[in-house]
């Protein structure tokens, strides 16, 4: 049997049904591994204690029905999670802990699961390099200062180096597929209203998702299945039957027509990612997909439409942050005083750049010109897909215009940050669901990603596609191991 | 169009977020770079254009309007960081 870190979730889950593994034994081992990976701070908070105690109550009882039976899962930190602290990687929420647990996260437990603990994750969810965190940057386990991607920066570090089995991000406009892509690792964000958002910490309302991150696709198809579901607690979740995804999951991918945007070809955009794309293209022919070209001419104006669009709902979200009921408070002279005090000091640089964004497009005189312009944009943008999937059953881009860089490069530019999600950002906008595979590695041998888009509700198909390019890419992510320490 | 001092302060008072003057010139240019760059929408025509108010086209749910009689005073006040037996305390509004 092969190192239990290193398992899929697909051979731990067997491996506990057939007793060859034991909840408590497998629990154990990523606690130890954790213990001695602290140089990569993926742990914002952990519940090791707890979760022993939890495996060995699985262990005295098991019910081998359940989805998870007993697996040890750590989950990003802006999933609420009843009686343990729930940063959102901020200052403001330092100390908060929820007295209530997110619908996604419980699914998880439902089906048998148990809390390893939270994960690091730039400050609520803003920023693609987990370096707006408050409890500082995440180490990518590829290379020692190179970021892991953002926001879910923690939680794919954490499946690339081990450290969980599985975990779920949160994606508003790339915080899932980008860090996937950074890391070599599997990262799917649903269709808007598959995943409930109760208890995740808002972002931007119209755009968040919460989706599964993995070592492959199979573990993607699994995790999906028991995260998405339908509730009434999120008035944007969507009532329809959910697929049995890993039941369903194939590589017969023969006769699907794949379309390939052109306005996807960036400036600037390195040689190897062109190369990368190409390789998935001819993939996607030897396994008898129809390749076929198209258009979405709007793609250019995705990254400016959601730099108004989600800082205008950040801002209206992030105004309960105010030190009254929870959170953080500084003490002022007044009400007002305290507001304004509170905020500045329980806020870091990103999160309250992106308020005065949205404060401002919202604000009197310029809602039209901003707000509305950029609604009636995103409107074009979607149509542009709807267009594209009446020709083709899903499209193929590259997940990312470049590798993961090094810490510190990019924090004084929040434009070039921001044009890290030129391609993932289009499909929160139009509300689609996405897929990052890991499809091959630059020069300096980091990962990069190749994106897969299916229509709404359509996640079966963007998995079996991938499923069956996985196959034929063979990625291998040959992790040194550098950080542990004795 | 560009950002001025006084605009970056405005919005800072209308976000209830204090700025001293060396952080409100650095905002001032960041905003001005993100601005620039979010000005290419107005290469777009969008007069004909239906705003998109919403992604799920769905129908807000009714539900029945009951009540749900659950203690649950405690678990608001759990987290507060003032609080006066039952209620959340704040500075002195009234004078």
């Amino acid at each position: 049997m092969s190192d239990i870190t290193s398992q899929s979730l697909f051979e731990l889950t067997s491996n506990i049904k057939e007793k060859k593994l034991s909840s408590e034994e497998i629990t154990k081992v990523f606690i130890d591994r954790a213990v001695k990976s602290k140089k990569l701070n993926v742990y914002v908070t952990d519940n090791f204690e707890k979760a022993i105690d939890q495996s060995k109550k699985f262990d005295s009882n098991p019910n081998f029905d359940l989805k998870l039976p007993g697996i040890p899962i750590a989950v990003k930190d802006l999933f609420c999670t009843n009686g343990v602290r729930t940063t959102a990687g901020s200052k403001i929420l330092n100390n908060f802990v929820p007295t209530y647990e997110s619908t996604v996260t419980q699914n998880l437990w439902s089906q048998g699961a148990i809390l390893l603990g939270k994960l690091n994750c730039d400050e609520f969810a803003m920023g693609s390099s987990n370096e707006t965190s408050f409890f500082g940057n995440v180490q990518n386990p590829v290379g020692e200062n190179l970021v892991p991607g953002g926001s879910s920066g923690g939680s794919s570090a954490a499946v690339a180096a081990n450290l969980t089995p599985v975990t779920i991000g949160t994606d508003t406009g790339g915080s899932i597929r980008q860090p996937a892509s950074f890391t070599g690792t599997v990262g799917l964000k649903p269709t808007y209203g598959s995943c409930s958002r109760y208890g995740i910490v808002a972002f931007a309302s119209s755009l968040d998702q919460a989706g599964p991150m993995t070592k492959n696709v199979r573990d993607c198809s699994m995790l999906l299945e028991v995260i998405s579901s339908f509730d009434q607690k999120d008035s944007t979740s969507i009532d329809y039957k959910r697929n049995c995804y890993s039941k369903e999951l194939s590589k017969d991918i023969k006769g699907k027509k794949i379309g390939i945007p052109k306005e996807y070809r960036v400036d600037n955009m390195p040689d190897e990612i062109e190369q990368l794309w190409k390789n998935g293209i001819s993939y996607a022919k030897d396994c008898g997909a129809e390749i076929i070209d198209i258009s979405l001419p709007h793609t250019n104006y995705a990254l400016p439409t959601y730099y108004i669009v989600a800082p205008a709902e950040a801002s209206s979200n992030l105004a309960r942050y105010d030190g009254v009921k929870y959170g953080f408070r500084s003490p002022g002279q007044n009400l007002i005083e305290m507001y304004e005090k509170t905020r500045s000091e329980g806020f870091g640089d990103e999160v309250k750049r992106r308020i005065m964004i949205g404060t401002y497009v919202l604000s009197s005189g310029y809602y039209d010109a901003y707000y509305l312009k950029a609604q009636k944009v995103r409107q074009l943008i979607k149509k542009d897909f709807d267009d594209a999937f009446s020709k083709v059953d899903a499209i193929l881009t590259p997940s990312t215009p470049s590798s993961a860089f090094k810490i510190g490069e990019k924090t004084n530019d929040p434009v070039s940050m921001y044009l890290n999600d030129i391609f993932t950002v289009p499909i929160n906008l139009a509300g689609l669901p996405g897929i990052s595979i890991p499809a091959g590695k630059d020069k300096n041998n980091y990962p990069l990603g190749l994106q897969v888009i299916g229509k709404p509700f359509d996640e079966q198909n963007i998995l079996n596609i991938s499923y069956a390019l996985e196959d034929k890419i063979n990625f291998k992510n040959d992790i040194s191991d550098w950080w542990l320490s004795e | 169009m560009s950002i001025d001092l006084k605009t970056v302060k405005h919005i800072s008072k209308l976000a209830r977020i204090s700025i001293d003057d060396e952080k409100a010139n650095k905002l001032k240019g960041d905003l001005n770079n993100i601005f620039e760059f979010i000005e290419k929408l107005n290469e777009l025509n969008t007069d004909n254009v239906q705003a998109l108010t919403s992604i799920a086209e769905t129908t807000l749910r009714f539900r029945k309007d009951e009540i749900k009689s659950e203690n649950i005073r405690e678990k608001i006040l759990k987290n507060s960081p003032e609080e006066n037996k039952d209620f959340f305390v704040v500075p002195k509004v009234v004078e």
